[in-house]
């Protein structure tokens, strides 16, 4: 009853470590980490702890950074390329209040991004690391659901599976209908999942200059991409992998070659594409780029960062 | 015009507010106390300490409070305080043979020692809504009796005595004790472990495979061989002293659960056992959890896999009700990132279809594999 005794005596509910969790539980995370770096793209198991968000929400991917995350970090935190979705609003929040560090929505400005669905679109450097929330970490999972056997397929180097699959569907559609959480082999050896992210991402885990971290807390996994890995998609030579194209540039940036959000306009068939990535998007924006829907009163008078036009 | 899904820190905070808001519910009614959770709404915060793998009535009660009767929700909320506490260690054994029993029951003997001891129990009551309830009516003093001292046998002892039931599995004191929250779930697990796992794991799914098992899906035969509720001692070994001392006492519901085995080139005919224990007044829980823990034995007595209750992976890592909803109300978040991926191959996969229609033309009967 102690704690209840101390919620009640200070107003809060006892105390917490720097970035939530307790020092053995972030080396115990941090083991799992170094042990991924050193097998790039095999599963770790770690002993995921309950966090104070939802599984599936980004318990893996929290964990993760709470456990390399220091004072003196730069966070930032994105939910399908957007600083501003609910779910990446919460975790920054989060950090901001357990961890008490500087956030950021600029990519090149922070250190640790934690991301959910999407690869910025500016090419990450050395020294940032990119935080991965993961749902399901095993990439045969929807081929065999028996951990028992995936594991032993990957021990064995046995993809002849996922090969079949990706094969059934050039068979039935005359191309692989995987469009996100598309297979990779890293460094030749392991075939990895690289979470829900759009295929259009893959390129950008090769040879990343930057460590790329993945969290699965619910299935208790951790992996890694150290930088300049090699990471290729599956494919085959008749049928090689293709990254999705637009057939417009973003209608408030006019960036091309960046993935696009499809924005319903009205129930008449009204569409516009903008910019997954918001960071990217208000830099172009900022830079003088303009796409065609973008009046200007959209961004006169109006601070750049993300922060305060949320708060509007 | 192009509206920004944006405001997602302002919307958050408004949420919650209001939230905080329907929690308290009219104002002009007194808000609950904490001891009237715990004291009269006993077995939902019963099942908030079993799920949440934390025993403390108080905490569970505020959770309880907390999550607006959301017992799954509050079930987390105690879970991820229970995850930031340090573990000194663990108590020895509970010796459910010296609990302090309130309720005793036996479905295989009509009299044993100890006696059959209904205690507070639901059975038998006729389900009748009662008008009385609604208002704060005097209730009638329980009758009691003083402890007559007679020793309460388990009916798993009474039967090992004869050999008709399998021993329990010898453990050896030496070896770690599992801990499923300290380490990463691996299959097959230990009984240990998978104990644990099912203590914690989900009512309603337990009850639902122990449901069916009996319905043929994986039969065991079995009886309940007892089930008692009660208080025991916890007692830990204090290196320094050299011996087990109690700090507390903890109310559990044990089920022994006695099944038949055909036996095998093995193992003679005998009864097998499947078991249950939980915090709390739990009988439910510790009843489907019984029949679960005999099903999934059955790799161990050599039984063929048939039935999904048998089957350890699905049982174990799906009981887990905060990890199921966390996952499943994902599906909230947005996904638009991956939706406009699906839109795109559907959308080509369409067009080419309709091209394919076309160029076909009246040979629609024609079923040429699209790889050709």
């Amino acid at each position: 009853m102690t704690a209840l005794a101390d919620m009640t005596d200070t107003g809060k509910l006892a105390t917490y470590n720097f970035a939530y969790l307790d020092e053995q539980t972030k080396r115990m995370i941090r083991r799992a980490i170094l042990k991924g770096i050193a097998i790039p793209g095999y599963q770790v198991p770690f002993a995921s702890r309950e966090m104070p968000m939802p599984y599936g929400w980004g318990t893996g991917g929290v964990q993760v950074t709470a456990a390399i995350i220091g004072p003196d970090d730069v966070l930032k935190v994105i939910d399908q390329g957007a600083d501003d979705t609910t779910n990446a609003v919460s975790i920054r929040a989060f950090f901001a209040k357990t961890a008490g560090v500087e956030t950021t929505t600029a990519t090149a400005e922070a250190s640790i991004i934690q991301t959910r669905h999407r690869i910025p679109e500016m090419p990450l450097t050395e020294g940032q690391v990119l935080v991965y929330q993961v749902p399901i970490p095993e990439p045969l999972r929807f081929l065999e659901p028996r951990e028992t056997e995936t594991r032993k397929m990957h021990a064995l180097e046995e993809y002849g599976l996922m090969h079949v699959k990706l094969y059934e569907d050039i068979a039935r559609n005359g191309h692989i209908a995987t469009t996100y959480a598309y297979p990779v082999k890293v460094e030749g050896r392991y075939v990895m999942d690289p979470s829900p992210t759009p295929k259009f991402d893959n390129p950008k885990m090769h040879r990343s200059e930057a460590l790329q971290l993945f969290g699965a807390g619910r299935e208790k996994r951790i992996y890694a991409i150290p930088p300049h890995t090699e990471v290729v998609s599956l494919d085959f030579e008749d049928h090689p992998f293709e990254v999705q194209h637009f057939d417009q540039p973003c209608a408030l940036c006019g960036g091309e070659q960046v993935y696009l959000d499809e924005v319903v306009l009205d129930d008449r068939g009204g569409r516009m594409f903008v910019c997954s990535d918001t960071d990217h998007c208000e830099n172009r924006c900022a830079a003088g780029h303009r796409g065609e829907l973008a009046g200007d009163d959209l961004f006169d008078g109006k601070d750049k960062g993300v922060e305060t036009e949320a708060s509007t | 015009m192009y509206v920004a899904v944006k405001g997602g820190e302002a919307a958050i905070a408004n949420a919650h507010k209001l939230l905080a808001a329907r929690r308290r519910g009219d104002r002009q009614v007194p808000a609950l106390t904490l001891e009237q959770i715990a004291g009269q709404l006993a077995l939902a915060v019963d099942r908030v300490m079993g799920e949440g793998s934390l025993y403390d009535p108080e905490l569970a009660a505020l959770a309880v409070k907390q999550a607006r009767g959301d017992l799954i929700e509050a079930v987390f909320l105690l879970r991820a305080y229970r995850t930031t506490l340090p573990r000194f260690g663990h108590s020895e054994p509970v010796d459910t043979g010296k609990m302090v029993v309130e309720r005793r029951i036996s479905a295989v003997y009509k009299d044993l020692p100890g006696g059959q001891l209904l205690g507070p129990t639901f059975d038998y009551t006729h389900r009748l809504l009662d008008p009385d309830l609604a208002g704060d009516q005097p209730c009638e003093p329980p009758a009691a009796e003083t402890d007559s001292g007679e020793p309460i046998t388990r009916v798993s002892d009474i039967l090992s005595s004869e050999g008709l039931i399998e021993d329990d599995p010898v453990s050896d004191p030496s070896a770690p004790v599992a801990d499923i929250t300290r380490n990463p779930t691996e299959y097959p697990m230990g009984r240990d472990g998978r104990l644990q796992t099912l203590a914690r794991g989900d009512e309603g799914f337990l009850l639902a495979l122990a449901y069916s098992t009996q319905r043929g899906y994986a039969r065991s035969h079995p009886f309940v061989g007892e089930i008692r509720i009660g208080e025991v001692d916890v007692e830990v070994m204090m290196p320094e002293l050299g011996f087990a001392v109690t700090i507390g006492r903890i109310k559990l519901t044990e089920c022994q659960m006695v099944n038949q085995f055909k036996g095998s080139s093995k193992a003679p005919p005998q009864f097998t056992r499947g078991y249950g224990l939980v915090f709390g007044q739990a009988e439910r829980k510790a009843m489907a959890m019984s029949l679960c823990d005999r099903a999934l034995r059955a790799t161990e007595l050599g039984e063929d896999i048939v039935a999904p209750a048998q089957d350890e992976e699905f049982v174990l890592s799906h009981c887990d009700n905060v990890q199921a909803t966390g996952f499943v109300e994902h599906l909230k978040l947005p996904h638009y990132v991956d939706f406009q991926a699906e839109l795109d191959l559907v959308r080509r996969m369409r067009a080419e279809h309709a091209a394919r229609e076309d160029a076909d033309g009246f040979q629609t009967g024609d079923t040429r594999e699209a790889a050709e």
